[in-house]
Formats: C-alpha cells, sequence, structure tokens
C-alpha cells in the first residue's frame, strides 16, 4: 500500500516536472522524490530564520516514511543549514524541497546531531546538493561500527523501496568541542557532548534567535532512548539546562518547546530508573528480572514505552552494575 | 581434557574460514529469499544450523532436550548488544558431570559464542551471561558430558531490531578502562545446600571485529577476551573459551560448590594477548 502510493507519486511528480525538467535536468529527481513523500511535510517557523519539520511519535516504518525524527532549518543571509536529514531519502528530499520554498541561498551544511537512522538516513540526499555534513568526532566511528548493521536492520523494517539508495555518509568536518558555523548574519553554535543518548551527540544553538536544537539529547513525550550512557546523560544534565535558549527543538516531540522546562520530564524519568535499577541490583537481583519491572512506574508518562524501557532499563543496568 | 583442549584449538585455526563461510551463506540467504524472510523464521537460523554443526561437532550424535541442558533467553532481544542468556544443567540427568557447554547463536558472524569448560566437582549447575545477538536467532546450548555424550537445548530469539545495534555504547569509557574486574559473592538461597552464587565482570570492549565498516569495506580488528579462567585455589570452576559474541564487559554469574575457603582467582586473556588477573578472599557463607 504505502509502496503503491509511492510509485503513484513517483509517476505524477515525474509527469508535473517534465517541462522544466528538460531545461533543468538535475532538479527531475529531486521534485519527483519530493512529491513521492505521501505525507504532508510540513515545515513551520518556530523563530525568525528557523524552521522546524516535526516527526511522529512511532517507529520507523514503510508507511510513515522514517519520518519519525525532528528536523531542524537556519537561514542565514549567505547560505542555510540543516539540523538532521531524516529517516529516509525521501523524507530527506520532501525537506530539500521545502526549503527550496523558504530560500533561495544554498544549503551548505547538514549537521548530523547523532548516529541514528532517524536522524541520518537522508545524507546522500544533501551530498546529492553538495552540503558538507558536520558532526561529533565520534561520529565517524559509530558509523563504521553500526553503518552496516542498521542498513541490514532497517531493510526488514521499513521495507527494500525505502532503504533503496540510503547509504552511510561520514561528516567530513568534525567537532571535537565546539565549532562555530557562520551562515551570514547569524552564527550557529555546535557544541560536542560526552556520552549521553549516544557517545557522538552533538547540539546547535543559534544565539540570534536563542534557539536550541537539542537533537535526542532531549525527548519530549516519547521515550527517551539509551544509547551511550544514563550516568552522562545524568551528570551533563545541569550544563544542557544552563544553555541561554527560550526555546527547543527535542530530537523527538512538540516543536518548539519551553527551555529549560523541557527537561523536567527526561530528568524524572532517567532518575527514577536510575533508581529502581540500583535497588535491583544492590538486592541481587538478575538483569533478565530487573528489566521487567525498572521505571514502570513512569509507563503512562510516554509514548513508546513498552518498545523502549525494557532496553533503556537493560542498558542502565549494565553500566549501573559498575558503580 | 586434553581431547578438549586439542577440539577447541582445531576450531580455532580454520575460524576465520568458518566466519568467511557463515558470512557468504547468510549474504546468499538473504540475497535468494529477501531479508524480511529470511530474518523473521526459525526455518533460515536451521538451515545454519545444519551447515554449521559439523564443523564443531564432526558426525557425532546430539541428544535434543534431553533434559541434561537448558537455555533461556528473552523471546525478543531488548538491546541486541546485550542479551541475557541463562543456561541450566540439570545434574540428576547428568551423574557423570557436564565437561563443558557451548554456546552457539546460528546467525551471528561468528556463531560459536562460546566454550565454557566446567571443573570437575565445582557443581555448576547454572551459568548467565549476555551476548549479541545480530539477528532473529536460536541460542543453542550444547553439553558434553564426562562420557562424551552431546546434548542440546536452544531457543529463539528476535532480534531487537531499530536502532539498536550489538555495538559498543561508550567506546572510550569501555577502554579507558579495560581490564578492571568485579567479583560479587552471593550467599546460598537454600540453606540446605552448599552452593552458593559468583557474579564476575570483566571491563573490556569485547568487539568481535566482525562488523564491516560501512565507509572502507574493511572488517574492524577483533579485540575481545578469548580465554578465561575461574578457580577456586587453583582448582578449576568454570573457564570459557572463544567468547567473540560475548557483550562488552564480560559478565558471568554461576553457581558453585565451594572447596575449603581458598581464594577465588581470575585470570583472562584477550585477542591483543593482554592478560588480565585478579583474585578475592571467599567470603563467608554461614555455613
Amino acid at each position: 500500500m504505502p509502496i503503491d502510493r509511492i510509485r503513484r507519486k513517483l509517476v505524477n511528480g515525474f509527469a508535473c516536472t517534465a517541462v522544466s525538467a528538460a531545461m533543468l535536468p538535475c532538479c527531475l529527481g529531486r521534485s519527483a522524490l519530493a512529491a513521492a513523500y505521501g505525507l504532508e511535510f510540513k515545515l513551520r517557523k518556530v523563530a525568525d530564520g528557523v524552521f522546524a519539520f516535526q516527526g511522529v511519535d512511532e517507529l520507523m516504518s514503510a508507511a510513515n516514511q522514517g519520518a519519525i525524527s525532528n528536523l531542524g532549518v537556519v537561514v542565514g543571509t549567505d547560505a542555510v543549514a540543516v539540523i538532521d536529514s531524516g529517516g529516509s531519502l525521501i523524507e530527506a528530499n520532501a525537506l530539500i524541497a521545502a526549503i527550496g520554498k523558504i530560500s533561495a541561498s544554498p544549503v551548505r551544511y547538514l549537521i548530523n546531531t547523532h548516529m541514528h537512522p532517524d536522524h541520518v538516513f537522508g545524507n546522500a540526499a544533501f551530498r546529492q546538493i553538495s552540503a558538507t555534513i558536520v558532526g561529533h568526532h565520534n561520529l565517524p566511528r559509530a558509523f563504521e561500527a553500526r553503518g552496516a548493521f542498521y542498513l541490514q536492520s532497517f531493510r526488514e523494517q521499513i521495507g527494500d523501496a525505502l532503504i533503496k539508495g540510503i547509504e552511510i555518509i561520514p561528516p567530513t568536518i568534525l567537532v571535537d568541542d565546539r565549532l562555530q558555523l557562520d551562515l551570514g548574519g547569524r552564527v550557529l553554535e555546535l557544541q560536542a557532548w560526552k556520552a549521553a543518548h549516544t557517545d557522538n551527540d552533538l547540539t546547535v544553538f543559534d544565539s540570534a534567535t536563542r534557539t536550541l536544537f537539542a537533537g535526542d539529547l532531549v525527548f519530549i513525550g516519547s521515550v527517551p532512548t539509551l544509547d551511550g550512557s544514563l550516568l552522562g546523560w545524568l551528570r551533563q544534565m545541569d550544563a544542557l539546562a544552563a544553555i541561554g535558549a527560550v526555546r527547543v527543538v527535542p530530537g523527538h516531540g512538540p516543536v518548539p518547546a519551553d527551555w529549560p522546562a523541557a527537561l523536567t520530564a527526561q530528568r524524572r524519568y532517567f532518575e527514577i530508573l536510575a533508581r529502581d535499577i540500583r535497588k535491583a541490583i544492590a538486592d541481587g537481583m538478575p538483569l533478565r528480572d530487573a528489566v521487567k519491572t525498572a521505571g514502570a512506574s513512569e509507563r503512562g508518562n510516554w509514548h513508546l514505552f513498552d518498545d523502549y524501557n525494557e532496553r533503556n532499563a537493560t542498558a542502565a543496568f549494565a553500566e549501573l552494575e559498575w558503580e | 581434557m586434553q581431547n578438549h583442549a586439542y577440539r577447541s584449538r582445531q576450531l580455532g585455526l580454520p575460524l576465520a574460514t568458518v566466519f568467511a563461510a557463515i558470512l557468504v551463506a547468510v549474504g546468499a540467504l538473504i540475497g535468494a529469499s529477501g531479508a524480511a524472510n529470511a530474518q523473521q523464521t526459525t526455518a533460515s537460523s536451521d538451515r545454519i544450523w545444519q551447515d554449521l554443526k559439523g564443523d564443531v561437532f564432526g558426525d557425532r550424535a546430539i541428544l535434543v532436550d534431553s533434559g541434561v541442558v537448558r537455555i533461556e533467553a528473552p523471546k525478543r532481544a531488548q538491546d541486541a548488544a546485550i542479551v541475557p542468556v541463562d543456561i541450566y544443567i540439570d545434574p540428576a540427568k547428568a551423574p557423570a558431570g557436564i565437561k563443558s557447554v557451548t554456546l552457539i547463536i546460528d546467525v551471528n558472524p561468528a556463531p560459536v559464542a562460546a566454550t565454557f569448560e566446567i571443573g570437575k566437582d565445582a557443581g555448576v549447575t547454572h551459568l548467565s551471561t549476555r551476548v549479541r545477538v545480530d539477528d532473529y536467532s536460536y541460542l543453542r546450548a550444547i553439553a558434553e558430558t564426562q562420557g562424551g555424550e552431546l546434548h542440546m537445548a536452544q531457543t529463539f530469539v528476535k532480534a531487537s531490531g531499530g536502532c539498536s545495534a550489538p555495538a559498543l555504547k561508550n567506546q572510550d569509557e569501555a577502554m579507558a578502562t579495560m581490564g578492571q574486574m568485579k567479583l560479587r559473592q552471593f550467599p546460598p538461597q537454600e540453606t540446605m545446600t552448599k552452593a552458593q552464587e559468583l557474579q564476575l565482570m570483566i571491563r573490556h570492549p569485547n568487539n568481535s571485529g566482525l562488523q564491516r565498516n560501512p565507509l572502507t569495506q574493511y572488517f574492524i580488528p577483533a579485540h575481545f577476551v578469548q580465554k578465561l579462567s575461574i578457580s577456586q585455589a587453583d582448582r578449576l570452576i568454570l573457564s570459557m573459551e572463544g567468547g567473540i559474541s560475548i557483550s562488552e564487559d564480560p559478565n558471568f554469574r554461576f553457581d558453585f560448590t565451594a572447596h575449603g575457603t581458598g581464594q577465588i582467582q581470575v585470570e583472562a586473556i584477550d585477542t591483543d594477548g593482554k592478560v588480565f588477573r585478579n583474585q578475592w578472599p571467599l567470603e563467608a557463607t554461614g555455613l
């Protein structure tokens, strides 16, 4: 069904752009693919020159075309920067098409906030338009260790049609600690974090509007997923809260949200999870039993809780056992 | 004992060849029948096992579900990098004792996850550890009795899917703390038995090295604990060879019967030849 829809839209897309395509062949693919995004791709303005797309609170699937994470766009007088490329080429091309409607400036930078597929599977579409990819200094290493696995496991999850053409493309500008990107009229401040959500988390702060793109260091509504270090995340929560933003675009959840109030719920979740796991460890409970109940009191507070809580508890147990 | 060591070494030599063969086999399967089918059925896991078992056990008979050995793992892996697995041995069904248990994960690039040798009179009836599981797969425990019989139990694990990869979470931390060990001792649960539980934890990235770097197509170098022995006063409780699919920070929890009050000694050797040793006094158990 979703594949049929993609095909139909592709045909429509080709038909509609046939005339302009004759003159601008390079645009054909992009417009056609943008049209292939069967869902409404809504890029909303969150501040002056700052836009965001809000993903759905679901797991990546053929039906949602991988569009589950939030994406950002910041427009300068010289250049545009994009924050995360989305979970498919179709989504990425829809984003690129939407940017074309709000700015004539070139997309100079694609910033990857971390390694997960819903944030980086669209990278190839940005290479296609000659954007430079920027990421945490640990990101290439993470792609080396996981990239092949992601392509294999997501083929099954999102289907052959959507995975086709997706490539793991590493950043060429690496952020060791902090880096500024000048877009003309505004400067983005990039910050590399120690292991938290992953060991390659990067945030982007637009000081002109005091908007923070937190990547998956901030989850709202959708349960946070732990693929780095629970202790590291908790330890850095205060430093994160100290960023002088007035609003945040979280990696998942409502766009935009108030800052730093956006951190409250996830901090509570992690503190409860850590408390429950520590007690289980102290009681000598084995991992397989502890993960069944840890964090259970938070079930009613989050989307996708049953998809991720036990996994978070598993990772937390293995980490907290060493305290 | 001698025979076992020889067999393990024999296995060790052509291991790379076996890995390559399995990789090719898995690749062919996926290519031929479509990834979704290949990954979701027990049949594809079984096919790999049928090809593999001769390489590991020759043409020896393997008794299935005889009750000598039992294996438990979650039906769905939550975190692909940390899948808890429990192996139980029923001493009543193997009066002469169990010599070794081999843990196999069919679809992993190197299916022989580890082989555990159990010390004579060590009284080990339950061993739990954590493994990486790459895909939908049977986990199999094959126990060899002192008399040389092979007994197998199996359980099917669905891969966790999504962005949970069987890889290191915090690589810098893993390297910085490598070699640290922790031993937890749990008092006997039933007062009538002398068995008590130990949990050995070793800090190590334990990288299988079988992930192919998508950028260069080279394999990432293997770096894992490949030999481990746990003894009490020089008397073997449990040893492990292989270990390629054991999770980061290898973790083993098992029961055993203490003989006297001698110390618990541990020696681990990784694929770089680094040796890690530690020892701890046996805690009073109230016996």
